[in-house]
């Protein structure tokens, strides 16, 4: 059993949700440390939906994130230590410490950021899918964005665009029923978001984002769909925010039990469930998987802690670009 | 060969799709109307829909496509029918064109080219005459260009589609129809140096895009009383080339900045600034202004030639500038 808990589609699943649940569990410490400062925002409780996605993508297609990112960089692989050493500001950040927690880029992966103008990463996947299509590549964008970027013009702008033009994107609508403290009851008059994605002839699926499984199935479909040429897709995949919005939130605007609730239906939860039921995981295994969690984030915040600065000397660079990529 | 601006740019769109397989323009009626000034008439019947690509009207959807298009390799040129629309694409423009490299710590530049129509003229009124360049000039990781002659509305799209970062083209619309010669082999220009377009030795008249005209009539104007004004032409707002406007105002002690922009927090601001930081004490008078007044661009003929700058109102700040000396 030791053998097949070091690969296998299920127990990867649940080793990249636990490396992002524990990397921002270490983040919420190190904030309190001062180590981390600015923006944080958690995607605790939301993990199957970024791995779920991710685990359907191939290594040529780009991924455009949201300023609630750190879930989706671990999962597309950009490293941790790369991670963590951006969130402390440090030169050897995955983009040099310019960007920060809500700016995570990685040119290696195709990852486009870490969009922190709510819906301003849509039309920017609209764009590199143009750019695949024009070239005739079967490349897929996934573009994440949370369902109160529905709210936004871009959004509609995109998603006519996208399938105007008929372009590989896969648009993910996170839906985890908060645009920062505003209920989605509150800010829209139709909060069926798969319903508005239909509108505009794209195939949308509404998914359980709790359910690791069942993220993985619809996203290998959409990914397969558009790679044979079906156009956008568009997953509307529900989930739940466990913590506050951000560090700064104090979460007046839900109710506790609301939370709680929610948490019985927590991804690494149901799927550890699952896997103890049908006898792929026991406690000696999940005490492994931890403990290599545990080590990798341990390396990253030892990377990130002997990272230098940037010398104040280099402020304006990357204004214009260094050198001329032709 | 004679041509016009219009034409001018044409060609040079012409030439960037034939030269690179990665260029496509993209925007609202750029194809089959022809492009809402013209610029584009005959390309889609040459280069076919996919480079000749005719957006909705979205232009935050489609200048973040181009930018996007741009991360993903690709060259586009994305034309913007005024620049009061391309307030739309502001959030683009600003947060993701002008910003994705640095946020990125240099993994990803944005090699992309916006065109878009500026400037008063035409009896358009309020939402479509301003002259908004100035505000992004602002900017630090955009270029702006203000093409005003042939050669620069010939030249200066090579140059922008070949610099790795993005680039923003301001056309004033008065000058589409502007007839001249230019050479046959007109090519790329630079885009980062100012040009002195007449010399003189009394005044520095320095200005950009559409008022280079009126300046330099407002220059013969003034040769006749006496007064031997030097015309610049600035050429590119960002980055502004102050060594040729300061190597000017060091010879003549006078400045005069004509600019079709609002006075107010504007790019002529910013020149005078420069002038009185790094030639204070070769002044022989204060740094003169002849900007828009502080008002919508209204519609009726003659309050619009009131508020934007007229040949009289250049000839009357030169004479101001020399007769305070």
């Amino acid at each position: 059993m030791t053998d097949e808990m070091a690969s296998g589609g299920d127990l990867d699943l649940l080793r990249e949700m636990l490396r992002i649940r524990r990397f921002e569990e270490r983040c919420v410490e190190l904030y309190s440390a001062t180590k981390i400062r600015g923006f944080l925002h958690l995607y605790i409780g939301e993990e199957a939906v970024a791995v779920g996605v991710l685990s359907a993508l191939g290594p040529a297609d780009a991924v455009v994130a949201t300023y609630r990112e750190h879930g989706h960089a671990l999962a597309r692989g950009i490293p941790a230590a790369a991670i963590m050493a951006e969130m402390f500001g440090r030169i050897d950040g995955c983009s040099g410490g310019r960007g920060g927690s809500m700016h995570l880029f990685d040119a290696v992966t195709r990852f486009y950021g870490g969009n922190a103008i709510v819906a301003g990463g849509l039309p920017v996947a609209v764009g590199l899918a143009l750019a695949d299509h024009l070239r005739g590549e079967d490349t897929v964008t996934a573009c994440f964005f949370g369902e109160g970027a529905v709210a936004e013009g871009e959004f509609h702008e995109s998603i006519n665009l996208a399938a105007l033009w008929d372009l590989p994107v896969l648009f993910c609508c996170e839906n985890n029923l908060y645009a920062m403290g505003t209920a989605v009851a509150r800010s829209e008059s139709e909060t069926n978001m798969a319903r508005k994605a239909a509108a505009y002839g794209v195939d949308a699926t509404p998914v359980d984002g709790m359910d690791v499984g069942a993220v993985v199935d619809a996203a290998t479909a959409a990914v397969a769909a558009i790679r044979r040429g079906d156009g956008p897709q568009f997953l509307e995949l529900h989930t739940y925010r466990f913590r506050a919005h951000s560090m700064y939130d104090p979460d007046r605007y839900r109710d506790k039990a609301e939370v709680e609730e929610w948490k019985h239906r927590d991804p690494i939860l149901l799927l550890t469930r699952r896997l103890r039921a049908d006898g792929s995981l026991d406690d000696h295994h999940l005490e492994a998987l931890e403990a290599e969690v545990a080590a990798e984030i341990d390396e990253a915040v030892a990377f990130a802690d002997a990272s230098g600065l940037e010398p104040v000397e280099d402020l304006t660079r990357h204004v214009h670009s260094e050198a001329v990529p032709r | 060969m004679k041509t016009t601006y219009r034409e001018a740019m044409r060609a040079a769109l012409r030439e960037a799709l034939l030269a690179d397989d990665r260029v496509f323009l993209m925007g609202e009626d750029v194809g089959a109307y022809g492009g809402g000034f013209a610029v584009s008439l005959g390309l889609i019947e040459e280069f076919g829909p996919e480079r000749i690509r005719d957006a909705p009207l979205s232009e935050s959807g489609f200048v973040g496509a181009g930018i996007g298009a741009a991360l993903g390799g690709m060259r586009p040129i994305v034309e913007i029918m005024t620049v009061n629309f391309s307030l739309l694409a502001l959030d683009q423009i600003m947060n993701n064109a002008a910003t994705i490299l640095h946020m990125s710590g240099g993994q990803f530049n944005v090699p992309l080219v916006i065109r878009m129509t500026t400037g008063a003229g035409r009896q358009l009124a309020a939402q479509h005459s301003h002259s908004l360049e100035g505000w992004l000039a602002h900017i630090p990781g955009l270029k702006v260009l203000t093409p005003a002659t042939l050669e620069d509305a010939r030249g200066m799209l090579a140059t922008a589609l070949a610099d790795p970062d993005p680039v923003l083209i301001f056309e004033h619309g008065t000058l589409y129809n502007m007839k001249g010669e230019l050479a046959d082999d007109a090519g790329a220009v630079d885009i980062d140096r100012a040009a002195v377009r007449r010399a003189g030795s009394d005044v520095s008249l320095v200005t950009y895009g559409g008022t280079l005209f009126k300046t330099l009539d407002a220059a013969e104007e003034l040769a006749g009383e006496g007064i031997d004004a030097e015309v610049i032409d600035l050429r590119a707002l960002r980055p502004l080339d102050m060594p040729t406007v300061i190597e000017s105002v060091r010879r003549t002690h006078r400045a005069v900045i004509v600019d079709e922009g609002w006075r107010s927090g504007s790019i002529s601001a910013e020149i005078s600034a420069r002038i009185t930081e790094q030639a204070f004490w070769d002044l022989d008078a204060p740094v003169v202004r002849v900007c828009s007044a502080e008002v919508p661009i209204p519609f009726a003929k003659h309050l619009e030639d009131a508020a934007v700058p007229q040949v009289a109102d250049v000839v009357a700040g030169a004479r101001q500038a020399v007769g305070g000396g």
